[in-house]
């Protein structure tokens, strides 16, 4: 009891000394400028240049911090602006102009620039809250509530926020108190497979041997997942308190970080975190005077996805090639170095604070009774507000698509939502009403896989999307099993004559045949799900392979060797020369009525043409089969 | 590509001074190779052989973890590296055409070096900005929503010169 009194009393003076960190930033006004990767490359770094040296010219007295993703990745560069007698304003879409209206007229003046503003913070009576948009409704932040509104890089902000009061409190507590309750709030892996986070916690506990290991697994390397570069990014003390609590639980003293090798930002901020924490007496020898000592390193991956495979992360740690085991042993019994190791994604241990903090029953309320809580979904491809959503598990495509992602671009058809990255599946129009967790999703052919989203809409050709994500499984494949690396480069062999128009009759059968061995002759998770993308299209779209075998034709004008660019004489526009000048190969010229026209001998298909044609003409169209063309007689 | 005298010299005095910081545990074989490339900008045949004498483990396997992972280059990179994404958002956004551009106006192919040395074209998988498709990377800094003219505007950013018509497909033109 001693101990615990100890410990809650040096937290309770950290938490002191942070929050009047945290209290005189709101003194002054207090400019937050998104600098995580996504807002890096639309610009931040320059907007942040430019408000700060607008700042100095006007002689304005201004704090300025750099955050991280508050997930409307659609709006960045993202600016939000706190000034005494304002709610907190955010404004999207800024410009170099826009950030130094905001900082001479909001800050100088009194003028809020409301033109610009995408929405308050705060519900108020002057701007629109975020939470009364249709998105803000559907949305329910809890391990992206502070992504965005902290410098991920001060861990005064953190704990001034709540941060590391969970581990503090579990420190009080002996460490099955905290497995229970892990147990108790029903929270499921977040990596993809949906595993019970307590029952692999148990495990290793009850493990024999000294000595433990817990790791957090951000090897993210699903093409369209981003949301565990953006919290790791964001606000990286969640996530290591995360896996403090989780060695306390198990009874690990060392943990580790595994970040891919792609995500520079995210290890600065990590290995930031960390030494913070140390020094702050979070991490390292007698945590708050508990008795308990963890430290954790970051070990960077290599560029290789297969190694988000628990045991391939294992061997790549170790100094192998990143060849997955076979399971069991599992490796909460035998894992880094043959000793009993945790791995959790980074979501997973971003919720452990939570659910410890406000407690398993609050964590059950969200969502649905066989996966309770949120999931994160990152919404790319053809949809309007692209970005990061936090939404409760059992929320439907519908509202994600619509609602959250503001629908279709261009006035643009749905055509599917590809869902969980290569291991998944792409869902039709019929699937949208469907409320989305870990067992409705592998009962549709899809997974919830790390929840990377891409929306597809009637541009998008169903075969090359297979094709795509077979291509690349298929490049991953580590090499282990020979139905992984050779049954998917048959079934990709197949797929690509699909796509150029030398399909066979008999090509899907021989698919869905192929797709079953491969499934049934792999170790891991990589072999298990690669065929999923094929499947899943063969079953909601099994006419867009037929047209491409029997009538060599692209229904969604997509596949390049069965398209051909065109351009409408009747539509083309005598004195504009957009196109020609846009071709990179010179393919395009003005025949003698000077109406423009494609040499399809040079054409290369690149579609510059195409973007370069001005609306009002919209002379350039797609032709599938490219025979139409000769047709028409150009 | 062979390399120099001079160029294995520096690469033997680099590897040796990181080798100084790592005890002879073979968990440390990537972080070594990685400290290596970075250092180099490539993991040559000589530091490797180098690196398994410290790590007292045969040079094949060190061969064997180097060509395992996609991260490490076995080549020295061009001054300026392009990474194109291929991540699905990129790719139905039109990543392969802007992989197209790219290998057009540098005259290689993926995983190729100008001849000058220059530049080097790599595919990379997501790097995660998927919002702002499609993407290059050139050196560490993040391009979004190139097009295919957004190309010719950034080789220009580097001195490059697009003579268009004037030379043979593909080949780019250095400014005199």
């Amino acid at each position: 009891m001693k101990s615990s009194s100890i410990v809650a009393e040096t937290f309770a003076k950290l938490q002191q000394k942070s929050r009047t960190a945290w209290q005189s930033l709101r003194d002054r006004p207090l400019i937050l400028v998104g600098t995580a990767t996504c807002g890096r490359a639309a610009g931040a770094l320059e907007i942040l240049k430019i408000i700060k040296e607008e700042l100095e010219k006007h002689g304005l007295d201004a704090q300025v911090l750099e955050v991280g993703c508050m997930g409307h990745c659609y709006a960045e560069p993202l600016v939000t602006v706190y000034k005494p007698g304002f709610p907190p304003i955010s404004y999207g879409y800024v410009t170099e102009g826009i950030a130094a209206r905001l900082v001479q007229d909001f800050l100088g003046g009194d003028d809020p620039c409301l033109e610009f503003a995408l929405a308050a913070l705060e519900t108020n009576d002057m701007v629109p809250a975020l939470t009364d948009f249709p998105r803000g409704m559907i949305e329910k932040p809890i391990i992206l509530d502070r992504c965005g509104l902290i410098d991920p890089a001060k861990i005064e902000h953190y704990i001034a926020l709540g941060g590391y009061a969970a581990l503090a409190g579990a420190l009080t507590r002996e460490p099955e108190w905290v497995l229970e309750e892990i147990k108790a709030s029903g929270l499921r892996g977040r990596g993809g497979a949906g595993f019970p986070t307590g029952r692999k916690w148990e495990t290793c506990r009850l493990a024999p041997g000294e000595k433990k290991y817990v790791i957090c697994n951000a090897d993210e390397g699903d093409p369209g997942a981003f949301m565990d570069r953006a919290i790791l990014e964001s606000n990286p003390h969640e996530v290591l308190e995360g896996l403090a609590i989780a060695a306390y639980a198990v009874g690990a003293r060392q943990g580790y970080f595994y970040i891919r090798a792609e995500y520079p930002l995210a290890v600065e901020r990590v290995k930031k975190a960390i030494e913070q924490a140390r020094q702050a007496g979070l991490l390292g020898i007698n945590i708050l005077g508990s008795g308990f000592s963890f430290d954790v390193d970051v070990f960077q991956g290599s560029g290789a996805f297969v190694c988000g495979e628990e045991t391939a992360l294992i061997a790549s740690m170790e100094g192998e090639p990143g060849l997955p085991r076979h399971r069991p042993p599992f490796p909460a019994t035998a894992g880094l170095w043959g000793k009993p190791t945790v791995i959790n994604n980074v979501k997973t241990l971003a919720y452990v604070p939570h659910i410890i903090e406000r407690g398993a029953q609050w964590f059950r309320e969200t969502g649905t009774a066989g996966s309770p809580g949120t999931a994160v979904f990152a919404l790319a491809g053809k949809v309007i507000n692209t970005g990061l959503a936090e939404v409760p598990m059992g929320t439907t495509l519908r509202e994600l698509v619509y609602d959250v992602g503001s629908g279709i671009p261009r006035g643009k058809a749905f055509k599917a939502v590809q869902i969980g990255g290569p291991s998944g599946g792409c869902l039709p129009e019929t699937a949208l009403d469907m409320p989305i967790d870990f067992d409705s999703l592998s009962q549709a052919g899809a997974m919830m896989g790390s929840g990377g989203m891409v929306i597809l809409d009637e541009d998008d050709c169903m075969v090359e999307i297979a094709r795509f994500f077979l291509d690349f499984t298929q490049k991953e494949s580590c090499g282990k099993c020979t139905m992984c690396h050779l049954g998917t480069k048959q079934m990709l062999e197949i797929l690509e004559a699909i796509t150029k128009g030398q399909g066979k009759p008999g090509d899907i059968e021989l698919l869905l045949e192929l797709a079953e061995d491969v499934k049934a002759g792999s170790l891991c998770g990589l072999g298990k799900t690669a065929p999923n993308p094929v499947l899943s299209t063969i079953r909601y779209f099994r006419d867009e392979y037929e047209a491409h075998i029997k009538e060599r034709r692209c229904p969604a004008l997509m596949c390049r060797e069965l398209i051909a660019y065109y351009i409408l004489p009747e539509k083309c526009e005598r004195s504009c020369d957009a196109c020609v000048g846009s071709c990179p190969v010179e393919a395009i010229y003005p025949n003698e009525d000077r109406i423009k026209v494609i040499d399809q001998q040079k054409c290369v298909k690149c579609a510059s043409c195409l973007e370069a044609c001005p609306p009002q003409y919209k002379a350039v169209i797609k032709l599938s089969p490219p025979e139409l063309v000769a047709e028409r007689g150009a | 590509m062979h390399l120099t005298e001079e160029e294995k010299r520096v690469a033997l005095e680099q590897t040796g001074n990181i080798l100084e910081n790592y005890s002879r545990e073979r968990g440390n074989l990537i972080p070594i190779l990685q400290q290596v490339q970075e250092k180099l900008g490539y993991v040559p045949l000589v530091a490797m052989e180098e690196v398994a004498r410290h790590l007292g483990i045969p040079a094949v396997d060190v061969y064997s973890v180097a060509t395992f992972y996609n991260q490490f280059r076995l080549i020295p990179p061009g001054k300026h590296q392009i990474k194109v994404c291929m991540g699905t958002a990129c790719h139905m956004k039109g990543g392969n055409i802007i992989l197209d551009c790219w290998k057009r106006r540098l005259g290689i192919d993926v995983n190729q070096v100008t001849p000058d040395r220059e530049f080097s074209l790599e595919r990379v998988a997501c790097v995660g900005c998927c919002t702002m498709a499609p993407v290059t990377v050139i050196d560490e800094e993040v391009h979004g929503k190139v097009t295919p003219t957004r190309v010719d505007g950034l080789l220009f950013s580097f001195g490059v010169k697009i003579l268009k018509g004037q030379q043979k497909e593909g080949e780019a033109v250095e400014e005199q």
